[in-house]
Protein backbone atom coordinates (compact mmCIF):
# COMPACT_ATOMS: atom_id res chain seq x y z
CA UNK A 1 0.00 0.00 0.00
CA UNK A 2 1.31 3.58 -0.92
CA UNK A 3 2.14 6.24 1.71
CA UNK A 4 -1.45 8.56 0.22
CA UNK A 5 -3.74 5.68 0.61
CA UNK A 6 -2.51 5.14 3.93
CA UNK A 7 -2.80 8.65 4.91
CA UNK A 8 -6.29 8.34 3.43
CA UNK A 9 -7.00 5.49 5.64
CA UNK A 10 -6.15 7.37 8.33
CA UNK A 11 -8.01 10.30 7.84
CA UNK A 12 -11.49 8.53 7.35
CA UNK A 13 -10.74 6.82 10.69
CA UNK A 14 -9.96 10.15 12.56
CA UNK A 15 -13.33 11.38 10.58
CA UNK A 16 -15.47 8.54 12.18
CA UNK A 17 -13.72 8.81 15.73
CA UNK A 18 -14.61 12.32 15.64
CA UNK A 19 -18.18 11.61 14.76
CA UNK A 20 -19.03 9.07 17.01
CA UNK A 21 -17.07 10.39 19.92
CA UNK A 22 -19.98 11.52 22.44
CA UNK A 23 -22.22 8.20 21.44
CA UNK A 24 -19.87 5.39 21.97
CA UNK A 25 -18.17 4.63 25.13
CA UNK A 26 -14.95 3.24 23.44
CA UNK A 27 -13.36 3.54 20.27
CA UNK A 28 -10.48 0.88 18.64
CA UNK A 29 -8.41 0.79 16.10
CA UNK A 30 -6.53 -2.26 14.33
CA UNK A 31 -5.17 -1.97 10.90
CA UNK A 32 -7.95 -1.23 8.75
CA UNK A 33 -10.52 -2.17 11.43
CA UNK A 34 -12.46 -0.05 13.72
CA UNK A 35 -14.14 -1.51 16.64
CA UNK A 36 -16.56 1.15 18.44
CA UNK A 37 -18.41 -0.17 21.70
CA UNK A 38 -22.21 1.88 21.73
CA UNK A 39 -24.72 1.14 24.49
CA UNK A 40 -27.72 0.16 22.65
CA UNK A 41 -30.14 2.74 22.48
CA UNK A 42 -27.03 4.71 21.00
CA UNK A 43 -27.72 2.38 18.01
CA UNK A 44 -29.73 3.70 15.58
CA UNK A 45 -27.80 7.24 15.92
CA UNK A 46 -24.76 5.73 15.79
CA UNK A 47 -25.69 3.48 12.81
CA UNK A 48 -27.16 7.06 11.30
CA UNK A 49 -23.86 8.70 11.68
CA UNK A 50 -21.88 6.23 10.25
CA UNK A 51 -24.60 6.22 7.00
CA UNK A 52 -23.86 10.18 6.49
CA UNK A 53 -20.03 9.53 6.36
CA UNK A 54 -21.12 6.95 3.61
CA UNK A 55 -21.03 3.88 5.14
CA UNK A 56 -23.36 2.04 2.90
CA UNK A 57 -24.34 -1.42 3.80
CA UNK A 58 -24.24 -4.18 6.90
CA UNK A 59 -21.45 -7.08 6.05
CA UNK A 60 -22.77 -9.80 9.06
CA UNK A 61 -24.94 -9.34 11.92
CA UNK A 62 -23.42 -11.93 14.62
CA UNK A 63 -23.35 -11.71 18.55
CA UNK A 64 -21.19 -13.80 21.08
CA UNK A 65 -22.44 -15.60 23.63
CA UNK A 66 -21.33 -14.60 27.05
CA UNK A 67 -23.11 -16.97 29.65
CA UNK A 68 -20.77 -15.40 32.88
CA UNK A 69 -21.85 -12.25 32.60
CA UNK A 70 -25.72 -13.47 31.40
CA UNK A 71 -24.53 -11.17 28.33
CA UNK A 72 -25.17 -11.28 24.25
CA UNK A 73 -22.64 -8.91 22.38
CA UNK A 74 -23.87 -8.22 19.12
CA UNK A 75 -21.75 -7.27 16.55
CA UNK A 76 -22.34 -5.61 13.07
CA UNK A 77 -19.52 -5.35 10.32
CA UNK A 78 -20.14 -1.70 8.39
CA UNK A 79 -18.36 -1.07 5.12
CA UNK A 80 -19.13 0.80 1.90
CA UNK A 81 -19.37 -0.55 -1.32
CA UNK A 82 -20.69 2.84 -3.47
CA UNK A 83 -16.78 4.43 -2.01
CA UNK A 84 -13.98 2.80 -2.75
CA UNK A 85 -11.53 4.90 -0.26
CA UNK A 86 -14.01 3.56 2.72
CA UNK A 87 -14.30 0.53 1.63
CA UNK A 88 -11.22 -0.26 3.08
CA UNK A 89 -12.10 0.55 5.97
CA UNK A 90 -14.77 -2.51 8.08
CA UNK A 91 -16.32 -0.67 11.04
CA UNK A 92 -17.15 -3.25 13.80
CA UNK A 93 -20.50 -1.50 15.65
CA UNK A 94 -20.49 -3.71 19.21
CA UNK A 95 -23.54 -3.35 21.64
CA UNK A 96 -24.16 -5.72 24.78
CA UNK A 97 -27.81 -6.64 25.47
CA UNK A 98 -28.64 -9.45 28.73
CA UNK A 99 -29.31 -12.30 27.14
CA UNK A 100 -32.46 -12.81 28.80
CA UNK A 101 -34.58 -10.34 27.06
CA UNK A 102 -31.98 -9.21 24.44
CA UNK A 103 -34.05 -6.70 22.11
CA UNK A 104 -32.27 -4.04 19.95
CA UNK A 105 -33.55 -2.04 17.36
CA UNK A 106 -33.84 -3.26 14.02
CA UNK A 107 -31.06 -1.57 11.32
CA UNK A 108 -33.36 -2.21 8.49
CA UNK A 109 -34.32 1.53 7.68
CA UNK A 110 -30.75 2.69 7.81
CA UNK A 111 -29.37 -0.34 5.99
CA UNK A 112 -31.53 -2.49 4.31
CA UNK A 113 -28.73 -5.04 3.26
CA UNK A 114 -29.12 -6.41 7.40
CA UNK A 115 -32.74 -7.72 6.54
CA UNK A 116 -31.95 -11.31 6.59
CA UNK A 117 -28.74 -11.49 8.07
CA UNK A 118 -31.14 -9.94 11.47
CA UNK A 119 -33.29 -12.55 10.77
CA UNK A 120 -30.62 -15.05 10.88
CA UNK A 121 -29.54 -13.74 14.04
CA UNK A 122 -33.14 -14.04 15.69
CA UNK A 123 -33.38 -17.72 15.25
CA UNK A 124 -30.18 -18.33 15.88
CA UNK A 125 -29.72 -16.23 19.14
CA UNK A 126 -32.50 -15.17 20.30
CA UNK A 127 -32.18 -11.37 19.60
CA UNK A 128 -35.67 -9.49 18.87
CA UNK A 129 -34.99 -6.23 16.49
CA UNK A 130 -37.59 -4.42 16.83
CA UNK A 131 -39.18 -3.19 13.76
CA UNK A 132 -38.03 -5.85 11.70
CA UNK A 133 -41.19 -6.70 9.01
CA UNK A 134 -40.25 -10.50 8.88
CA UNK A 135 -39.02 -11.75 12.09
CA UNK A 136 -39.64 -15.49 11.11
CA UNK A 137 -37.81 -18.95 11.32
CA UNK A 138 -35.47 -18.76 8.27
CA UNK A 139 -32.90 -21.70 8.19
CA UNK A 140 -34.17 -23.88 10.98
CA UNK A 141 -36.63 -26.53 10.55
CA UNK A 142 -40.65 -25.15 11.08
CA UNK A 143 -40.51 -27.59 13.43
CA UNK A 144 -37.60 -27.40 15.96
CA UNK A 145 -37.76 -26.50 19.37
CA UNK A 146 -35.31 -25.83 21.81
CA UNK A 147 -32.95 -23.04 22.81
CA UNK A 148 -31.01 -20.55 19.95
CA UNK A 149 -28.78 -23.00 18.54
CA UNK A 150 -25.96 -20.67 18.83
CA UNK A 151 -26.20 -19.89 22.48
CA UNK A 152 -23.75 -21.66 24.46
CA UNK A 153 -26.64 -23.90 26.25
CA UNK A 154 -26.90 -25.31 23.08
CA UNK A 155 -24.62 -28.05 23.59
CA UNK A 156 -24.12 -30.56 20.60
CA UNK A 157 -24.29 -34.03 21.11
CA UNK A 158 -21.36 -35.98 19.59
CA UNK A 159 -21.70 -40.39 19.13
CA UNK A 160 -18.90 -40.88 21.79
CA UNK A 161 -15.96 -40.13 19.09
CA UNK A 162 -14.37 -37.17 20.10
CA UNK A 163 -13.22 -36.10 16.42
CA UNK B 1 -57.70 -6.73 -9.56
CA UNK B 2 -59.65 -8.74 -6.90
CA UNK B 3 -57.31 -10.52 -4.20
CA UNK B 4 -59.31 -14.20 -5.64
CA UNK B 5 -57.35 -13.68 -8.70
CA UNK B 6 -53.82 -14.19 -7.21
CA UNK B 7 -52.65 -17.84 -6.19
CA UNK B 8 -49.80 -19.06 -4.14
CA UNK B 9 -47.75 -20.99 -6.57
CA UNK B 10 -44.99 -23.15 -4.84
CA UNK B 11 -41.68 -24.12 -6.77
CA UNK B 12 -39.39 -26.15 -4.84
CA UNK B 13 -37.69 -27.51 -2.71
CA UNK B 14 -36.82 -30.06 -5.11
CA UNK B 15 -35.09 -28.58 -8.54
CA UNK B 16 -34.52 -29.78 -11.76
CA UNK B 17 -31.54 -27.49 -11.56
CA UNK B 18 -30.10 -25.97 -8.28
CA UNK B 19 -29.42 -27.50 -5.27
CA UNK B 20 -32.75 -27.47 -2.48
CA UNK B 21 -34.81 -24.10 -2.04
CA UNK B 22 -38.19 -23.37 -2.80
CA UNK B 23 -39.46 -19.96 -4.01
CA UNK B 24 -43.12 -19.13 -2.65
CA UNK B 25 -44.34 -16.87 -6.00
CA UNK B 26 -47.83 -14.89 -6.10
CA UNK B 27 -49.01 -14.63 -9.49
CA UNK B 28 -52.09 -13.08 -11.41
CA UNK B 29 -52.25 -14.90 -14.23
CA UNK B 30 -48.52 -15.61 -15.57
CA UNK B 31 -47.20 -12.56 -13.79
CA UNK B 32 -45.56 -12.73 -10.77
CA UNK B 33 -46.79 -10.05 -8.40
CA UNK B 34 -44.57 -11.01 -5.51
CA UNK B 35 -41.76 -13.63 -4.78
CA UNK B 36 -40.51 -15.02 -1.51
CA UNK B 37 -37.58 -16.92 -1.22
CA UNK B 38 -38.03 -20.31 1.77
CA UNK B 39 -34.06 -21.12 2.37
CA UNK B 40 -33.02 -23.96 4.83
CA UNK B 41 -33.39 -26.96 3.27
CA UNK B 42 -29.83 -27.79 2.78
CA UNK B 43 -28.37 -26.12 6.22
CA UNK B 44 -26.10 -27.71 8.16
CA UNK B 45 -25.23 -25.92 10.72
CA UNK B 46 -21.43 -25.35 10.13
CA UNK B 47 -21.06 -22.27 12.79
CA UNK B 48 -22.30 -24.15 15.58
CA UNK B 49 -20.01 -27.38 14.19
CA UNK B 50 -17.10 -25.20 13.68
CA UNK B 51 -17.44 -24.14 17.92
CA UNK B 52 -16.77 -27.83 18.39
CA UNK B 53 -13.97 -28.86 16.45
CA UNK B 54 -10.33 -27.51 16.56
CA UNK B 55 -9.00 -25.02 14.37
CA UNK B 56 -7.46 -27.36 11.53
CA UNK B 57 -10.55 -29.93 11.55
CA UNK B 58 -12.78 -26.82 10.51
CA UNK B 59 -10.95 -26.28 6.83
CA UNK B 60 -12.60 -29.56 5.64
CA UNK B 61 -15.88 -28.07 7.05
CA UNK B 62 -16.07 -24.90 5.75
CA UNK B 63 -15.39 -26.13 2.15
CA UNK B 64 -18.67 -28.26 2.26
CA UNK B 65 -21.00 -25.76 1.91
CA UNK B 66 -19.79 -24.34 -1.64
CA UNK B 67 -18.90 -27.35 -3.50
CA UNK B 68 -17.79 -25.54 -6.93
CA UNK B 69 -15.74 -22.53 -4.97
CA UNK B 70 -13.59 -24.63 -2.09
CA UNK B 71 -10.33 -23.19 -2.52
CA UNK B 72 -11.69 -19.32 -1.64
CA UNK B 73 -13.87 -20.98 1.34
CA UNK B 74 -10.31 -22.69 2.70
CA UNK B 75 -8.36 -19.42 2.19
CA UNK B 76 -10.43 -17.14 3.79
CA UNK B 77 -11.14 -19.32 6.86
CA UNK B 78 -7.08 -19.85 6.80
CA UNK B 79 -6.75 -16.05 6.64
CA UNK B 80 -8.31 -15.15 9.63
CA UNK B 81 -6.79 -18.37 11.29
CA UNK B 82 -3.54 -16.82 10.71
CA UNK B 83 -4.56 -13.53 11.89
CA UNK B 84 -4.93 -14.58 15.08
CA UNK B 85 -2.02 -16.62 15.21
CA UNK B 86 -0.13 -13.89 13.93
CA UNK B 87 1.82 -16.31 11.35
CA UNK B 88 2.42 -15.63 7.37
CA UNK B 89 3.10 -17.66 4.16
CA UNK B 90 5.76 -17.62 2.49
CA UNK B 91 5.69 -15.87 -0.92
CA UNK B 92 6.05 -18.91 -3.06
CA UNK B 93 2.90 -20.53 -1.17
CA UNK B 94 0.99 -17.10 -1.67
CA UNK B 95 1.24 -17.37 -5.27
CA UNK B 96 0.02 -21.35 -5.19
CA UNK B 97 -2.53 -20.19 -3.13
CA UNK B 98 -3.97 -17.45 -5.77
CA UNK B 99 -3.41 -19.87 -8.66
CA UNK B 100 -5.96 -22.34 -7.02
CA UNK B 101 -8.06 -19.73 -5.95
CA UNK B 102 -8.33 -18.42 -9.85
CA UNK B 103 -8.64 -21.98 -11.07
CA UNK B 104 -11.56 -22.44 -8.82
CA UNK B 105 -13.15 -18.82 -10.02
CA UNK B 106 -12.63 -20.44 -13.75
CA UNK B 107 -14.65 -23.88 -12.24
CA UNK B 108 -17.30 -22.17 -10.98
CA UNK B 109 -18.31 -19.91 -13.52
CA UNK B 110 -18.61 -22.42 -15.64
CA UNK B 111 -20.76 -24.37 -13.37
CA UNK B 112 -22.65 -21.16 -13.55
CA UNK B 113 -23.31 -20.84 -16.76
CA UNK B 114 -23.91 -24.34 -17.10
CA UNK B 115 -26.86 -24.23 -14.73
CA UNK B 116 -27.89 -20.93 -16.43
CA UNK B 117 -27.80 -22.65 -19.64
CA UNK B 118 -30.17 -25.56 -18.28
CA UNK B 119 -32.62 -22.59 -16.69
CA UNK B 120 -33.34 -21.08 -19.98
CA UNK B 121 -33.74 -24.59 -21.85
CA UNK B 122 -30.53 -25.11 -22.81
CA UNK B 123 -29.02 -28.28 -22.55
CA UNK B 124 -26.12 -28.02 -24.65
CA UNK B 125 -24.38 -25.49 -22.64
CA UNK B 126 -25.54 -27.58 -19.45
CA UNK B 127 -23.19 -30.26 -20.62
CA UNK B 128 -20.48 -28.03 -22.37
CA UNK B 129 -20.09 -25.96 -19.00
CA UNK B 130 -20.23 -29.29 -16.97
CA UNK B 131 -17.74 -30.57 -19.36
CA UNK B 132 -15.61 -27.80 -19.51
CA UNK B 133 -15.59 -27.00 -15.52
CA UNK B 134 -13.57 -30.62 -15.42
CA UNK B 135 -10.59 -29.27 -17.29
CA UNK B 136 -10.26 -26.92 -14.32
CA UNK B 137 -11.02 -30.03 -11.90
CA UNK B 138 -8.39 -31.90 -13.39
CA UNK B 139 -5.49 -29.46 -13.14
CA UNK B 140 -6.47 -29.06 -9.37
CA UNK B 141 -6.45 -33.07 -8.71
CA UNK B 142 -2.84 -33.09 -10.26
CA UNK B 143 -1.92 -30.13 -7.84
CA UNK B 144 -3.86 -30.79 -4.60
CA UNK B 145 -4.67 -34.81 -5.02
CA UNK B 146 -8.64 -33.91 -4.81
CA UNK B 147 -10.94 -33.15 -7.82
CA UNK B 148 -13.36 -30.53 -5.23
CA UNK B 149 -12.18 -30.70 -1.86
CA UNK B 150 -8.69 -29.42 -1.80
CA UNK B 151 -8.28 -28.58 2.08
CA UNK B 152 -5.11 -27.19 -0.10
CA UNK B 153 -4.29 -24.28 1.53
CA UNK B 154 -3.09 -24.97 5.80
CA UNK B 155 -2.04 -21.87 8.56
CA UNK B 156 1.25 -20.50 7.03
CA UNK B 157 1.49 -22.31 4.17
CA UNK B 158 0.10 -24.66 1.59
CA UNK B 159 0.17 -28.97 1.46
CA UNK B 160 2.03 -29.41 -1.99
CA UNK B 161 4.24 -27.53 -4.63
CA UNK B 162 3.52 -27.57 -7.99
CA UNK B 163 3.82 -30.34 -9.94
CA UNK B 164 6.87 -30.93 -12.98
CA UNK B 165 5.28 -30.00 -16.14
CA UNK B 166 2.18 -28.24 -14.91
CA UNK B 167 2.81 -25.03 -16.28
CA UNK B 168 2.73 -26.80 -19.47
CA UNK B 169 -0.06 -28.65 -19.19
CA UNK B 170 -1.96 -25.47 -17.74
CA UNK B 171 -1.29 -23.23 -20.72
CA UNK B 172 -2.70 -26.19 -23.05
CA UNK B 173 -6.09 -26.07 -20.96
CA UNK B 174 -6.24 -22.12 -20.88
CA UNK B 175 -5.71 -22.05 -24.64
CA UNK B 176 -8.20 -24.86 -25.34
CA UNK B 177 -10.79 -23.16 -22.34
CA UNK B 178 -10.07 -19.77 -24.66
CA UNK B 179 -11.10 -22.04 -27.83
CA UNK B 180 -14.35 -23.06 -25.95
CA UNK B 181 -15.18 -19.70 -25.21
CA UNK B 182 -15.03 -18.75 -28.82
CA UNK B 183 -18.29 -21.24 -29.22
CA UNK B 184 -20.13 -20.38 -26.39
CA UNK B 185 -19.94 -16.67 -28.20
CA UNK B 186 -21.69 -18.19 -30.91
CA UNK B 187 -23.64 -20.80 -29.36
CA UNK B 188 -25.35 -19.29 -26.63
CA UNK B 189 -24.41 -15.80 -25.48
CA UNK B 190 -24.74 -14.37 -29.29
CA UNK B 191 -27.71 -16.62 -29.23
CA UNK B 192 -30.80 -14.47 -30.03
CA UNK B 193 -32.84 -17.04 -27.99
CA UNK B 194 -30.46 -16.28 -25.09
CA UNK B 195 -30.73 -12.88 -25.92
CA UNK B 196 -34.38 -12.11 -26.00
CA UNK B 197 -34.43 -14.22 -22.59
CA UNK B 198 -31.91 -12.22 -20.73
CA UNK B 199 -31.59 -8.47 -21.83
CA UNK B 200 -33.63 -5.84 -19.87
CA UNK B 201 -34.91 -8.66 -17.57
CA UNK B 202 -34.38 -8.50 -13.96
CA UNK B 203 -32.93 -5.20 -14.13
CA UNK B 204 -30.47 -4.30 -10.72
CA UNK B 205 -30.70 -0.77 -10.58
CA UNK B 206 -26.75 0.65 -9.35
CA UNK B 207 -28.43 2.29 -5.91
CA UNK B 208 -30.62 -0.97 -5.09
CA UNK B 209 -27.62 -2.83 -5.39
CA UNK B 210 -25.20 -1.22 -2.84
CA UNK B 211 -28.60 -0.39 -0.86
CA UNK B 212 -29.14 -4.00 -0.61
CA UNK B 213 -25.65 -4.87 0.27
CA UNK B 214 -25.32 -7.21 -3.04
CA UNK B 215 -21.97 -8.98 -3.63
CA UNK B 216 -19.90 -10.43 -6.81
CA UNK B 217 -20.36 -10.55 -10.51
CA UNK B 218 -24.36 -9.69 -9.46
CA UNK B 219 -22.84 -6.27 -7.80
CA UNK B 220 -20.48 -5.84 -10.81
CA UNK B 221 -22.73 -6.20 -13.33
CA UNK B 222 -24.92 -2.96 -11.85
CA UNK B 223 -22.17 -1.12 -12.39
CA UNK B 224 -20.28 -0.96 -9.15
CA UNK B 225 -16.37 -1.46 -9.43
CA UNK B 226 -16.37 -3.41 -5.79
CA UNK B 227 -13.69 -6.46 -5.69
CA UNK B 228 -11.71 -7.56 -2.30
CA UNK B 229 -9.47 -8.35 -4.91
CA UNK B 230 -8.54 -4.95 -5.31
CA UNK B 231 -10.01 -3.11 -2.14
CA UNK B 232 -8.08 -4.94 -0.18
CA UNK B 233 -5.39 -7.09 -1.83
CA UNK B 234 -4.77 -10.25 -0.44
CA UNK B 235 -2.33 -13.21 -1.14
CA UNK B 236 -0.09 -12.52 -4.25
CA UNK B 237 -2.87 -10.21 -5.88
CA UNK B 238 -0.94 -6.81 -5.57
CA UNK B 239 1.83 -7.68 -7.38
CA UNK B 240 -0.94 -8.97 -10.32
CA UNK B 241 -2.33 -7.29 -12.95
CA UNK B 242 -5.68 -7.94 -14.01
CA UNK B 243 -8.59 -5.76 -14.88
CA UNK B 244 -12.55 -5.96 -12.39
CA UNK B 245 -14.83 -7.10 -15.02
CA UNK B 246 -18.05 -3.98 -14.72
CA UNK B 247 -21.21 -3.23 -16.65
CA UNK B 248 -23.47 -1.23 -16.23
CA UNK B 249 -27.06 -2.64 -17.83
CA UNK B 250 -27.66 -4.52 -14.41
CA UNK B 251 -29.96 -6.88 -16.28
CA UNK B 252 -29.64 -11.13 -16.60
CA UNK B 253 -27.45 -10.99 -19.46
CA UNK B 254 -25.02 -8.15 -18.13
CA UNK B 255 -24.61 -10.90 -15.07
CA UNK B 256 -23.80 -13.43 -17.35
CA UNK B 257 -21.14 -11.54 -19.25
CA UNK B 258 -19.43 -10.18 -16.40
CA UNK B 259 -19.13 -14.08 -15.84
CA UNK B 260 -17.70 -14.22 -18.72
CA UNK B 261 -15.01 -11.47 -18.50
CA UNK B 262 -14.29 -12.94 -15.21
CA UNK B 263 -13.04 -16.17 -16.67
CA UNK B 264 -10.97 -14.52 -19.19
CA UNK B 265 -9.06 -12.39 -16.45
CA UNK B 266 -8.89 -15.47 -14.05
CA UNK B 267 -6.98 -17.04 -17.25
CA UNK B 268 -4.48 -13.77 -17.38
CA UNK B 269 -4.01 -14.48 -13.27
CA UNK B 270 -3.17 -17.52 -13.85
CA UNK B 271 -0.79 -16.80 -17.01
CA UNK B 272 1.22 -14.02 -14.62
CA UNK B 273 1.46 -15.89 -11.35
CA UNK B 274 2.35 -19.26 -13.32
CA UNK B 275 5.80 -17.12 -14.83
CA UNK B 276 6.27 -15.01 -11.95
CA UNK B 277 6.01 -17.40 -9.11
CA UNK B 278 9.24 -17.12 -6.97
CA UNK B 279 11.15 -20.40 -5.53
CA UNK B 280 11.12 -20.95 -2.21
CA UNK B 281 9.84 -22.45 0.99
CA UNK B 282 5.60 -23.51 1.03
CA UNK B 283 5.65 -23.38 4.57
CA UNK B 284 6.07 -20.54 6.97
CA UNK B 285 9.23 -21.09 9.05
CA UNK B 286 7.64 -20.47 12.14
CA UNK B 287 6.42 -24.77 11.29
CA UNK B 288 8.92 -25.81 9.16
CA UNK B 289 11.61 -25.16 12.43
CA UNK B 290 9.55 -27.81 14.10
CA UNK B 291 9.92 -30.63 11.40
CA UNK B 292 12.85 -33.10 12.13
CA UNK B 293 15.04 -33.08 9.76
CA UNK B 294 14.12 -36.69 8.19
CA UNK B 295 10.55 -35.14 7.49
CA UNK B 296 12.24 -32.06 5.86
CA UNK B 297 14.19 -34.20 3.41
CA UNK B 298 10.80 -35.96 2.51
CA UNK B 299 9.27 -32.69 1.62
CA UNK B 300 12.10 -31.77 -0.49
CA UNK B 301 11.96 -34.55 -2.49
CA UNK B 302 8.60 -35.38 -2.51
CA UNK B 303 7.72 -31.81 -2.63
CA UNK B 304 5.15 -31.74 -0.45
CA UNK B 305 4.50 -30.78 3.62
CA UNK B 306 4.31 -33.16 6.46
CA UNK B 307 2.32 -31.30 8.96
CA UNK B 308 3.90 -30.48 12.41
CA UNK B 309 2.41 -31.96 15.27
CA UNK B 310 1.64 -28.61 16.64
CA UNK B 311 -1.24 -28.21 13.90
CA UNK B 312 -3.20 -30.73 15.44
CA UNK B 313 -3.77 -28.66 18.59
CA UNK B 314 -3.46 -25.08 17.30
CA UNK B 315 -3.95 -22.58 20.31
CA UNK B 316 -4.28 -18.81 19.27
CA UNK B 317 -4.23 -16.10 22.19
CA UNK B 318 -7.09 -14.60 22.77
CA UNK B 319 -8.61 -12.41 20.72
CA UNK B 320 -10.89 -11.78 17.18
CA UNK B 321 -9.80 -11.94 13.29
CA UNK B 322 -12.08 -10.40 10.78
CA UNK B 323 -11.03 -11.71 6.99
CA UNK B 324 -12.81 -10.82 3.39
CA UNK B 325 -11.69 -12.50 0.20
CA UNK B 326 -13.68 -12.80 -2.83
CA UNK B 327 -15.24 -16.01 -3.48
CA UNK B 328 -16.28 -16.92 -7.06
CA UNK B 329 -19.72 -15.73 -5.70
CA UNK B 330 -18.73 -12.62 -4.15
CA UNK B 331 -17.40 -11.23 -0.96
CA UNK B 332 -16.98 -14.27 1.58
CA UNK B 333 -16.42 -13.10 5.47
CA UNK B 334 -15.27 -14.74 8.41
CA UNK B 335 -14.95 -13.89 11.81
CA UNK B 336 -13.76 -15.39 14.24
CA UNK B 337 -13.22 -15.00 18.09
CA UNK B 338 -10.73 -17.05 20.15
CA UNK B 339 -10.34 -17.37 23.78
CA UNK B 340 -7.73 -19.03 23.88
CA UNK B 341 -8.23 -22.84 23.43
CA UNK B 342 -8.05 -25.42 20.88
CA UNK B 343 -11.53 -24.42 19.35
CA UNK B 344 -13.33 -21.21 18.42
CA UNK B 345 -15.53 -19.45 20.71
CA UNK B 346 -17.65 -18.09 18.10
CA UNK B 347 -17.25 -18.56 14.15
CA UNK B 348 -19.00 -16.53 11.67
CA UNK B 349 -19.17 -16.82 8.16
CA UNK B 350 -21.60 -14.80 5.66
CA UNK B 351 -21.26 -16.61 2.33
CA UNK B 352 -21.96 -14.70 -0.84
CA UNK B 353 -24.75 -16.59 -1.76
CA UNK B 354 -26.83 -15.65 1.95
CA UNK B 355 -25.81 -12.15 0.75
CA UNK B 356 -27.61 -12.24 -2.74
CA UNK B 357 -30.68 -14.38 -1.99
CA UNK B 358 -32.83 -10.45 -1.12
CA UNK B 359 -32.14 -10.88 -5.16
CA UNK B 360 -35.41 -13.14 -5.29
CA UNK B 361 -38.00 -10.98 -3.95
CA UNK B 362 -36.21 -7.58 -5.11
CA UNK B 363 -35.74 -8.78 -8.59
CA UNK B 364 -38.62 -11.09 -9.57
CA UNK B 365 -41.63 -9.82 -9.30
CA UNK B 366 -43.75 -7.46 -11.79
CA UNK B 367 -42.46 -10.06 -14.11
CA UNK B 368 -43.58 -13.47 -16.65
CA UNK B 369 -43.61 -16.96 -14.58
CA UNK B 370 -41.27 -17.67 -17.36
CA UNK B 371 -38.64 -15.00 -16.38
CA UNK B 372 -38.34 -16.63 -12.93
CA UNK B 373 -35.74 -19.13 -14.05
CA UNK B 374 -34.05 -17.03 -16.24
CA UNK B 375 -33.18 -14.29 -13.49
CA UNK B 376 -32.51 -16.76 -11.00
CA UNK B 377 -29.83 -18.85 -13.19
CA UNK B 378 -28.08 -15.17 -13.83
CA UNK B 379 -27.73 -15.11 -9.79
CA UNK B 380 -25.72 -18.17 -9.34
CA UNK B 381 -27.22 -18.74 -6.21
CA UNK B 382 -25.98 -21.76 -4.97
CA UNK B 383 -28.66 -23.00 -1.84
CA UNK B 384 -25.71 -24.99 -0.01
CA UNK B 385 -23.45 -22.07 0.48
CA UNK B 386 -26.33 -19.66 1.40
CA UNK B 387 -27.93 -21.96 3.76
CA UNK B 388 -24.01 -22.99 5.41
Amino acid sequence: MDSRSEAGLESIIEKISQSLRELSTEIGTKDEIVTVQVEPDNLLEVAKKLKEIGFDHVKSVTAIDLPEQKELEVVYHISSLGNLDLAKVIVVLKARVPSEEPHLPSLIEIWPSSKYLEREEYEMLGIVFEGHPELERLLLPDDYEGPPPLRKEFEVKTEGIQA
Amino acid sequence: MSEERIIELLIGPQHPSSGHMRLVAEVDGDVVVRLKPNIGYVHRTVEKLAETKKYIQIIPLVERPSLADTANHNLGYVLALEKLLGVEAPPRAQYLRTILAEMNRIHSHFYGIGIHGIMLGSSTVFMWGFADREIMIEMAQWLTGARLTYSYIIPGGVRRDLPQGFEDEMEKALRYLERRLEDYDRIFIRNPVTRARLEGVGVLKKEDAIRLGIVGPNLRASGVPYDVRKVQPYCAYPELEFDVVVREEGDSMARLLVRIGEIKQSMRIIRQALKQIPDGPILSENYLKMIPPKWKEFMETKRRVKFPAIMANLRPPKGEAFSRVEAARGELIYYVVSDGSVTPYRFRMVTPSFRNVVLFEHLIRECRVADIPAIYGSLDYFPPEADR
